[in-house]
C-alpha cells in the first residue's frame, strides 16, 4: 500500500511532465495516448488501493511522502491518507476523469492548443488527487490551489476570446474570495489545537470552544461556497461555461466543484460541534439548490442550464452535509459525478454535431441523427429528474429523506425543487432532440453527424454507470452499501435509524411524484413552443439579477476607488513625493552651485572668513 | 619711557624695520603702478632682513636680501616687464559685493584674535625645543655654522628635497613659459570644394573637400 | 635688554593681515603674488623670533626652506602667469572664472 498510493498521485504528475518537455515533438494522439493513459493507470491504482484498503482492519493507512515544514511548532508533513473516504473520492475522480481525457483525444481534435489542453488537464487531476488524499490542510490547501488555478487555465482556454478571458478570471478571483475562508479556519484551528493533520485535528476537537468551532466551520463554509459554486459565491460557474466541453464535464460537474463538499464531510467531526453552522450550511445548500433550479428553467444556452443544474445539486449536497447526512452526500456526489459528467458529454456531442451551436432554439429532434447520443443523454435525463430506478432517484431520494428526519422547512425546498429539475430538464431533453428541426440554418443545410468512438464509448460507459449506480447505496442494504464503508470517518451520524420503512416508502413516493409532475409540465409546454411562456419571468434567466447586484454594490464602488487610487495617490502623493525629493534635491543643488563663481579671490574670501571663525572660536575658548 | 628697560639703538634699529616693514607692505597692496608695488615690497624686504639681523639670524638676513629681494622681486619686475602690465585702471571698483569690507573684518579679527591669543599664552607657543637643550643661538660667522650643521645634518632630507625641487621647478618655468611652434602651412590647393547652406541659422559646412598637399601641424 | 619677541610677534601678525588683505582685495594676478610673498615673510619673522626665543636653531631651518620653496613657487607661478596671461590682454584674475558651476 506505501507504494501503491503515491503511485496514484505521481502517475497524471508523471504524465504531465512527459507532455510538457516533450511536447513538440510528440504527435497529437501520442500526447492524447499519454495523457489518457496516465490517469487510466492511476485508476487502476486506485482500485488496486481500494481493494487493499478492504483488508486492512484499521482502514485508514497513512504514507508519509517527505517531511514538508516543520518549524518550531508548526509540522507538515507531505503525507497521504488513505481512508475510505479519501479511496471513494479517488475512484470516482480517476475513474471519470480517465473517460474524459478519452473523450477530449476525439472532441478538441484539430485545435492548435492540443497540447496544451492536456497537460492542463493531468496538471488537474493531480492537484485534485492531491487536495483528496492530503492527510493535513495545508497539503489540501495545496491541491485546492492548484484546482483553482488549472480552472482558470482552462476556462480561459480560448484565451483570445474577451468573454473567455474574464470568465477564467472570475473563476478564479471567486475561488481565492472562499479561500480566505480556509485559510482562516487553518489559523483558527491551528492556535487552538496547534496541528493541522486531520487525524489529529479530529483527536483533539476537545480543544475547541463551541464558539471557536462555529467559526472554524464557518470559515470552511465560506471555502465551500467559493470552490463549489453555492451563495454568496455560485455566479463564476453558469460563466465559467466557456471552457471547452470536456472542461466543463470535468471540472465544473464532477470533480472541483465536489471539493468543497469534501473538505465539508471530511472535517465532519468538527462540524459535530457547532449546530449553528450546520443549520447555516443547511440554509445555504437548500436555498441555492431552489435559486439555482428556477435560474436554470429560464436559460436558453444547453450548457448554462447544466450549470445551474450542477449548481442546484451540489446545493442538495451541501445541504445533506448540513443536517448531518454525510453519506447520503458522498453518494449523491459520486451518482452525480456519473451522470452530470455524462449529460455534459452528451451535450458535447450535440455541439460537436451542430459545429459549435450551443442555444437550444436552433436544436431540435436531433434523436435521429445521433443514434448513440440520444440514449444515453435520455438516461441521463432520466437519472437526474429521479426517476426510478436509475441511480438520481436512490441518491436524491437518500437526501430527501435525511433532511426531512431534521428540517421540514428544508425538506419541502428540497421537494420544490426536485420538481424544478425534472421540469427544465424535461424542457432541455424537448427541446434539444424532440419536437422541429430548427438548426438547418446553423449546419448549412447539412445532416448532423454522430461523434466518434472516442466520444461516444465514455458516453455509453457513463450511461451504465447511471442505471446502476443505484447499487452503491440502496436503503436496505446495510451490509454493503457506501454510507456503510464510509462511516468510520464520519464524526456524526444524524440519528435516523427511527425512521420506519412506511414513512420511507412515502417519502420516496413523494419524490416520484416530483419528478412526474416536472416532467409532464414540461413536456405539455416545450412540446410545442421555442419561446418563453408568459409566466417565466425574465428575472430567473437574469440569474435573479445577482451579478448586476455585485457590481453594483462591490464592483463599481471598487472601481471608484481604483480610480481615485490612481489620480489622486498616484499622482499626487506618490509621484509627487519621488518628484518632490528629487526636485528639491536638484534645486538646492543649483542652489549651493551658485557659491561657485568661479573667482579666486571669492575662495579666498571664502578660506580667511573661514580662519577668522577659528581664532574667534579658540579666543572664545582660551581667552 | 620703556627706553631704560630697552637698549634705545636697539628700540630704534627695531622701529626703523618696523616702518620699512609696514610701510613697504601697505605700498604693496595701495599702489595702482605695478612696479611701484615691486619697489615696496623690496623695502618691505628689506625691513625684514633687518629684522631677522637683529634677532641673529645673519645668515638668513642676507639670504632674504640676496634671493628675496634680488632674486624674486626682479623676476617679478622681469615678468611686469615682460608682458606690459599696466597701471591698473580702475582700482576703486570692486566688482564682487562686500568683497573688501569682509575681507577687511575677516583680516581684522583674525589678526586681533591670533594677538589676543598670543598675549594670553604668553608669547609662547609651546613647543618646547628638543635639540638646542637652551644653548643660546650662536652670532656671526657662528650663526651661519651652527645653521649650516643643522641645515647638512638634522634637516638633511629636507634640503636634497628641496633641490629636487628646485629642478623641478627650473623645468617647469621652462616648460610654462615655451612659446609655441606655430604651424608652417604649406599651399592647400583645393581642387572641389561643396559647399551647403544649412537651414538653422544659416551655418554652413563643407561636404567634400579634396586637397592635394597635407597640413604640417 | 633685547627687543623682546612679542614686538616682533605683533609685527608680523600685522605684516600677514595687510598681506592677506592685499590677496583678498587686488585683482592684478601679479600684486597677488606679491602679497603672498609678504604673508610668506611674516611667516619667516615668526619662526626667526621664535628660534630667537626657543634656543632653537630649527626654526632658523625652517626660514631657510621656505625661503627656497617661495623661490620655486614664485618661478613656476610666475611661469603660469606669463603663460595663462600671453593669450589674454588683461591681468585681471577676474577674468579667469571659466571653473565656475
Amino acid at each position: 500500500m506505501s507504494h501503491l498510493a503515491p503511485l496514484i498521485l505521481v502517475l497524471p504528475l508523471v504524465g504531465f511532465m512527459l507532455v510538457l518537455v516533450n511536447g513538440r515533438s510528440l504527435s497529437n494522439r501520442l500526447v492524447g495516448l499519454i495523457a489518457t493513459s496516465v490517469v487510466g493507470l492511476s485508476f487502476v491504482a486506485s482500485c488496486a488501493s481500494f481493494v487493499l484498503l478492504l483488508h486492512d482492519r484499521s482502514r485508514e493507512v497513512t504514507v508519509n511522502l517527505f517531511t514538508w515544514i516543520s518549524v518550531d511548532t508548526l509540522h507538515v508533513p507531505a503525507a497521504i491518507l488513505i481512508d475510505p473516504l479519501s479511496i471513494t473520492m479517488c475512484l470516482f475522480v480517476t475513474g471519470i476523469s480517465t473517460l474524459i481525457h478519452w473523450y477530449s483525444t476525439a472532441y478538441m481534435e484539430g485545435e492548435k492548443d492540443f497540447r496544451k489542453f492536456f497537460l492542463y488537464l493531468n496538471l488537474f487531476v493531480f492537484s485534485m488527487l492531491t487536495l483528496v488524499l492530503a492527510n493535513n490542510l495545508v497539503l489540501t490547501f495545496v491541491g485546492w490551489e492548484g484546482v483553482g488555478v488549472c480552472s482558470y487555465w482552462l476556462v480561459s482556454f480560448y484565451f483570445d476570446r474577451e468573454s473567455a478571458a474574464s470568465a477564467g478570471k472570475k473563476a478564479f478571483i471567486y475561488n481565492r474570495i472562499g479561500d480566505i475562508g480556509l485559510l482562516l479556519a487553518m489559523f483558527l484551528l491551528f492556535v487552538h489545537t496547534h496541528t493541522l493533520t486531520y487525524l489529529e485535528i479530529f483527536s483533539s476537537t476537545s480543544l475547541l470552544s463551541p464558539t471557536i468551532a462555529t467559526l472554524v466551520v464557518l470559515a470552511l463554509l465560506l471555502a465551500a461556497t467559493g470552490k463549489s459554486a453555492q451563495i454568496p459565491l455560485f455566479n463564476w460557474l453558469p460563466d465559467a461555461m466557456e471552457g471547452p466541453t470536456p472542461v466543463s464535464a470535468l471540472i465544473h460537474a464532477a470533480t472541483m466543484v465536489t471539493a468543497g463538499v469534501y473538505l465539508l464531510v471530511r472535517m465532519s467531526p468538527v462540524l459535530a460541534l457547532s449546530s449553528s453552522g450546520r443549520l447555516t450550511i443547511a440554509v445555504i445548500g437548500g436555498v441555492t439548490a431552489f435559486v439555482a433550479a428556477t435560474i436554470a428553467t429560464a436559460q436558453k444556452d444547453i450548457k448554462k442550464v447544466l450549470a445551474f443544474s450542477t449548481v442546484s445539486q451540489i446545493g442538495y449536497m451541501v445541504l445533506a452535509v448540513g443536517v448531518g447526512a454525510y453519506g447520503a452526500a458522498l453518494f449523491l456526489m459520486v451518482s452525480h459525478a456519473f451522470f452530470k459528467a455524462l449529460l455534459f458529454l452528451g451535450s458535447g456531442s450535440v455541439i460537436h454535431s451542430l459545429g459549435g451551436e450551443q442555444d437550444m432554439r436552433k436544436m431540435g429532434a436531433l434523436a435521429k441523427w445521433l443514434p448513440l447520443t440520444f440514449p444515453t443523454f435520455l438516461i441521463g435525463w432520466l437519472t437526474i429528474s429521479g426517476v426510478p430506478p436509475f441511480a438520481g432517484f436512490w441518491s436524491k431520494g437518500d437526501v430527501l429523506t435525511n433532511v426531512f428526519a431534521h428540517n421540514k422547512v428544508l425538506w419541502a425546498l428540497g421537494v420544490v425543487t426536485a420538481i424544478l429539475t425534472a421540469y427544465y430538464m424535461t424542457r432541455l431533453f424537448v427541446l434539444t432532440f424532440r419536437g422541429t428541426e430548427r438548426f438547418r440554418e446553423v449546419t448549412h443545410q447539412h445532416d448532423p453527424h454522430e461523434s466518434p468512438l472516442a466520444m461516444t464509448a465514455p458516453l455509453l460507459i457513463l450511461a451504465a454507470l447511471s442505471v446502476l449506480g443505484g447499487l452503491l447505496d440502496l436503503p436496505w442494504a446495510h451490509g454493503f452499501s457506501l454510507t456503510h464503508f464510509l462511516a468510520p470517518t464520519f464524526g456524526y451520524v444524524a440519528p435516523l435509524g427511527a425512521q420506519s420503512t412506511g414513512l420511507q416508502t412515502g417519502l420516496a413516493l413523494v419524490d416520484v411524484a416530483a419528478a412526474v409532475i416536472g416532467l409532464f409540465a414540461a413536456f405539455s409546454i416545450w412540446r410545442s413552443t421555442v419561446e418563453s411562456p408568459t409566466f417565466e419571468k425574465p428575472f430567473f434567466e437574469h440569474v435573479w439579477h445577482w451579478d448586476d447586484a455585485y457590481d453594483t454594490v462591490l464592483g463599481r464602488p471598487l472601481e471608484h476607488l481604483a480610480q481615485v487610487s490612481n489620480d489622486v495617490v498616484e499622482n499626487r502623493v506618490i509621484d509627487a513625493a519621488v518628484e518632490g525629493l528629487a526636485g528639491s534635491v536638484q534645486r538646492s543643488g543649483e542652489g549651493i552651485r551658485k557659491l561657485q563663481a568661479g573667482m579666486v579671490r571669492q575662495y579666498a574670501l571664502a578660506m580667511v572668513l573661514g580662519v577668522t571663525v577659528v581664532v574667534v572660536y579658540l579666543v572664545g575658548r582660551v581667552g | 619711557m620703556f627706553a631704560t628697560a630697552y637698549a634705545i639703538p636697539d628700540v630704534l634699529v627695531f622701529a626703523a624695520a618696523a616702518l620699512c616693514i609696514l610701510g613697504g607692505a601697505l605700498g604693496v597692496i595701495a599702489m595702482k603702478n605695478p612696479v611701484h608695488s615691486a619697489l615696496s615690497l623690496i623695502l618691505c624686504l628689506l625691513g625684514v632682513a633687518v629684522a631677522f639681523l637683529e634677532q641673529n639670524a645673519d645668515f638668513l638676513a642676507a639670504v632674504e636680501v640676496i634671493v628675496y629681494a634680488g632674486a624674486i622681486v626682479v623676476l617679478f619686475l622681469f615678468v611686469i616687464m615682460f608682458l606690459g602690465v599696466d597701471t591698473s585702471k580702475h582700482p576703486h571698483v570692486e566688482p564682487l559685493v562686500g568683497q573688501r569690507w569682509l575681507a577687511a573684518l575677516g583680516v581684522v579679527v583674525t589678526v586681533a584674535g591670533v594677538i589676543t591669543l598670543m598675549v594670553n599664552s604668553h608669547w609662547v607657543s609651546g613647543v618646547m625645543s628638543t635639540s638646542t637643550g637652551g644653548t643660546a643661538l650662536a652670532t656671526g660667522a657662528d650663526n651661519v655654522t651652527q645653521l649650516g650643521d643643522s641645515v647638512f645634518t638634522t634637516y638633511l632630507l629636507a634640503f636634497e628635497a628641496t633641490a629636487g625641487l628646485l629642478i623641478i621647478a627650473v623645468v617647469g618655468a621652462v616648460l610654462l613659459a615655451r612659446r609655441e611652434r606655430t604651424a608652417d602651412v604649406d599651399e592647400i590647393e583645393v581642387t572641389d570644394i561643396e559647399i551647403e547652406v544649412g537651414e538653422d541659422e544659416g551655418q554652413w559646412w563643407i561636404i567634400n573637400q579634396e586637397s592635394s598637399e597635407e597640413v604640417e601641424s | 635688554m633685547t627687543i623682546p619677541a612679542s614686538w616682533f610677534l605683533v609685527l608680523a601678525a600685522l605684516l600677514f593681515g595687510v598681506g592677506a588683505f592685499g590677496v583678498l582685495t587686488r585683482r592684478s594676478a601679479l600684486i597677488m603674488f606679491m602679497c603672498i610673498e609678504l604673508m610668506l615673510n611674516a611667516v619667516n619673522l615668526t619662526f626667526v623670533t621664535f628660534a630667537r626665543t626657543l634656543s632653537d636653531i630649527g626654526g632658523q631651518t625652517t626660514v631657510f626652506f621656505i625661503m627656497v620653496v617661495a623661490a620655486a613657487e614664485v618661478t613656476v607661478g610666475l611661469g603660469i602667469v606669463v603663460a595663462v596671461f600671453r593669450r589674454r590682454e588683461s591681468t585681471s584674475v577676474d577674468d579667469l572664472s571659466e571653473l565656475q558651476g
